[in-house]
């Protein structure tokens, strides 16, 4: 029994917090939001190896797994960094799962070429479809559909709010054939970005338009390109895992210097009761994320129902802790001198990325219904 | 990451499983439509079933070889706990004793008390129970009123009320926390008591619950006499010997939801059975909200027994499982009783759950209490400001009354 961090693992956390710190990455999550340039981190991420964190070590990666993605996404998300792992590391993921592509794989390791990753939500027992997220609605889209030919592909169709993917080098798109059935292809170009911006400046995202946009075919087992899917929502999870920490050690801070009625806010029930909330909602997410690691080497079959799980806590828990982390502060809390609208924003936005939370909650529920009737 | 055994715990567990399943038609059936309905009955055979396991090494796994226990980790008493819930059978009747007053009498107690009463409980042949919490003492449990007087001889004299006392009915013993000095400050003059239970002057009241099942007591105490050597640990020094049985007690707590039965899977299992259910999107966003929280806890657990094996002592945080446990399960009882309809509140398992949590709440501390002990020893932040800081018992209780009266 061991269900803690490795050693190694605390030295990957120490040294991404390190590497992020010689940034001003929150001040530069306001400047964007005034209308300034995104602070784009991709060289740190190359300097410190992130791109190839799951690539194999013989393909010039780390070999390392997904437990260590997301404490690296952890780390981005306390400080609010925009740095493209979210679409870059399930593409990869993808890409060595299938083998080949050596030379390619070299290269998204180095970060030479950024990927970005085009998901579809794998079926469920409501829903047997692929499908991906719309530009506005509760109804979810078709992937775009392929049409195949030998090793090649083109692409029709539309996918919104793709993490990442403005300026990515290549897009690793999953769509679907006549059928139904999953084709995933490289998209090197043809493809339409249109980068949209909303509500957070620190998130990359674009709406990806295909107009017989063509690649050539990745040959992939379908369990990997699930995995990949929930390996996406197992680092959103663990970005609002890093910012939850965030919230807590500013909340913290101030309910001790801030004094009303003569003595520390802190000391009142009302306002310790709820820093000790935010407290369990972020172990509770930590444990799950911890738990979506270790599936994800381990235990594959279970993967979807961690990764789901994390997702479901950790945006309950980013929602919960930023908007405490506004009340502790009171008004000034809730104004633009402050850092908790940075924060409160990020918790907003991330929580609707990627099918949004009530689709992670979904897959809780339907993983648990499927294991009942087997049982 | 590992979520697998040692070699030398996998040996131990194939060892546990092996023996319980040779041992199976030995234990007790005390839950469902064949359990034994006879209560003496069920509490016999509960009894002869502890002292089955005991002898064969796997109760009090943890303690001292030289108290009957077996020198091993807590890690091994967990794999016993686990095996034990997977065959489905019975752990043991006594665990209020073996988990949280033996230690306390392995830390505090004298040689002779060790040898005198160790033993005995760790094979239910005496069973114990725990007499701290009083009426007006639960949350605040240093402010308890049950006095014990010193006579000449050194005897003492004990009179008192004690509440929400598990096993109280079938107990030979109880350890109890008494005021001793009531002109000191409240946490400094208490003493902590060995009472046997059937001594003249102790009178049990069983006490029933929504669930209408009388699981606790009431414990009254009427000038009953206990010999010099009952005290455990030094007199007036029992706060201390309080907070050890506490911090076991918290483990036991923190570290049990599962063995509660609160597991997503036996919820999932009710709600899968209605195909109506299961197919409804408001239903399975509830069900996939508290299921995470379960599964959560389960997962919190790993990293607390990580810890526990590390040699690390989990910290009062561990005691948050318990406030996500019966939040979590208080949602699916809800959740299950909103999809069954009335017929979920009828003479079953459902209706029992749902009438159990409300009291669960509160049981080993209130969420309140709890949240103010993590959020000041764990976040830091500073604890309240205290009118009972300093001053005498005897002068605190005087001032007490006079407010209550003056808000009459």
């Amino acid at each position: 029994m061991n269900f803690e961090l490795s050693d190694e693992q605390r030295a990957l956390q120490e040294a991404a917090r390190g590497a992020l710190s010689r940034h001003q990455t929150v001040a530069a999550a306001r400047e964007a939001l005034d209308g300034g340039e995104r602070l784009d981190l991709w060289d740190t991420a190359r300097e410190a190896g992130w791109p190839g964190l799951l690539i194999d070590e013989d393909r010039g990666g780390a070999g390392l797994g997904g437990l260590d993605a997301m404490l690296v996404a952890a780390e981005c998300g306390r400080v609010l960094a925009s740095v493209a792992l979210l679409g870059h590391v399930p593409a990869t993921s993808v890409l060595n799962a299938a083998g080949g592509h050596d030379d390619l794989l070299g290269r998204l390791a180095e970060g030479d070429v950024r990927a970005a990753f085009v998901p579809a939500r794998p079926p469920g027992d409501l829903d047997p479809d692929w499908t991906v997220d719309a530009v506005q609605g509760h109804k979810r889209a078709t992937a775009p559909l392929a049409e195949v030919d030998g090793d090649r592909a083109t692409l029709t169709g539309t996918v919104a709010w793709v993490p990442d993917a403005p300026g990515a080098d290549v897009l690793l798109v999953v769509g679907v054939d006549s059928g139904g059935r999953p084709i995933v292809v490289l998209v090197k170009d043809g493809a339409q970005v249109e980068a949209v911006s909303r509500y957070d400046g620190t998130r990359l995202l674009g709406h990806v338009t295909l107009d017989n946009a063509g690649g050539a075919v990745i040959d992939v087992d379908e369990d990997d390109l699930r995995a990949a899917w929930y390996l996406a929502q197992g680092l959103i999870a663990a970005e609002s895992l890093g910012a939850v920490e965030a919230a807590l050690e500013m909340s913290i801070a101030y309910a001790k210097e801030r004094f009303t009625f003569g003595r520390a806010i802190g000391s009142y029930q009302a306002v310790k009761h709820a820093l000790v909330e935010v407290l369990r909602l972020m172990e509770n997410t930590r444990s799950l994320i911890y738990y979506a690691g270790w599936a994800f080497q381990d235990a594959p079959a279970e993967f979807p129902l961690a990764a789901s799980a994390a997702r479901v806590a950790g945006g309950k828990a980013f929602d919960f802790a930023s908007r405490e982390l506004i009340s502790v502060h009171g008004g000034i809390g809730a104004t633009w001198e402050h850092d908790a609208p940075l924060y409160f924003r990020r918790a907003q936005l991330s929580r609707r990325l990627l099918g949004g939370e009530g689709s992670s909650a979904d897959r809780v529920a339907e993983s648990l219904l499927a294991q009942a009737r087997a049982a | 990451m590992d979520l697998n055994d040692s070699p030398e715990q996998a040996d131990y567990r194939t060892k546990v499983r092996e023996w319980l399943e040779r041992s199976r038609a030995e234990a007790p059936v005390l839950r469902g439509p064949e359990r034994i309905r006879d209560e003496d009955e069920a509490v016999r055979a509960h009894r002869g079933w502890q002292r089955r396991l005991a002898e064969a090494g796997y109760v009090g796994v943890a303690w001292p070889k030289e108290y009957g226990g077996q020198g091993l980790g807590p890690l091994e008493q967990v794999i016993v706990n686990q095996e034990i819930n997977r065959a489905g059978l019975p752990g043991i009747i006594d665990a209020i004793g073996v988990g949280m007053l033996g230690p306390t009498v392995i830390a505090h107690g004298s040689e002779d008390q060790k040898q005198r009463y160790l033993a005995p409980m760790l094979h239910a042949d005496e069973v114990w129970c725990q007499l701290f919490s009083e009426p007006a003492a639960g949350s605040d449990l240093a402010g308890i009123q049950s006095r014990a007087k010193r006579e000449d001889d050194g005897s003492w004299r004990l009179s008192g009320q004690k509440v929400w006392t598990t096993n109280a009915q079938i107990s030979a013993f109880g350890l109890l926390l008494a005021r001793t000095d009531p002109d000191v400050p409240k946490h400094k003059g208490l003493t902590m008591f060995i009472v046997p239970m059937d001594a003249e002057g102790v009178t049990i009241r069983g006490l029933r619950q929504i669930t209408g099942e009388a699981e606790f007591n009431e414990v009254f105490f009427d000038d009953v006499e206990l010999a010099e050597e009952m005290v455990v640990g030094n007199i007036d020094d029992g706060w201390r010997t309080a907070l050890t049985t506490l911090m076991f007690e918290r483990l036991t707590i923190g570290g049990g939801s599962e063995g509660m039965g609160y597991r997503a899977d036996r919820f999932a299992e009710a709600l899968a059975a209605d195909e109506a259910a299961a197919t409804d999107p408001e239903v399975r966003q509830r069900l996939g909200a508290l299921a995470t929280d379960l599964i959560a806890l389960r997962f919190s657990g790993y990293r607390m027994l990580t810890a526990l094996e590390r040699g690390q002592i989990p910290g009062p945080e561990a005691a948050l499982g318990k406030v996500t446990a019966v939040r979590a399960a208080i949602e699916a009882g809800d959740l299950i009783a909103d999809v069954l309809g009335p017929d979920a509140l009828g003479d079953n398992e459902w209706s029992y759950l749902i009438s159990f949590l409300p009291g669960l709440k509160s049981a080993g501390g209130t969420e309140e209490i709890l949240r103010n002990t993590v959020g000041e020893r764990v976040l830091g932040l500073p604890p309240e400001p205290r009118l009972d800081k300093g001053i005498p018992f005897s002068e605190l209780r005087a001032k007490e009354r006079e407010a209550a009266g003056a808000a009459k």
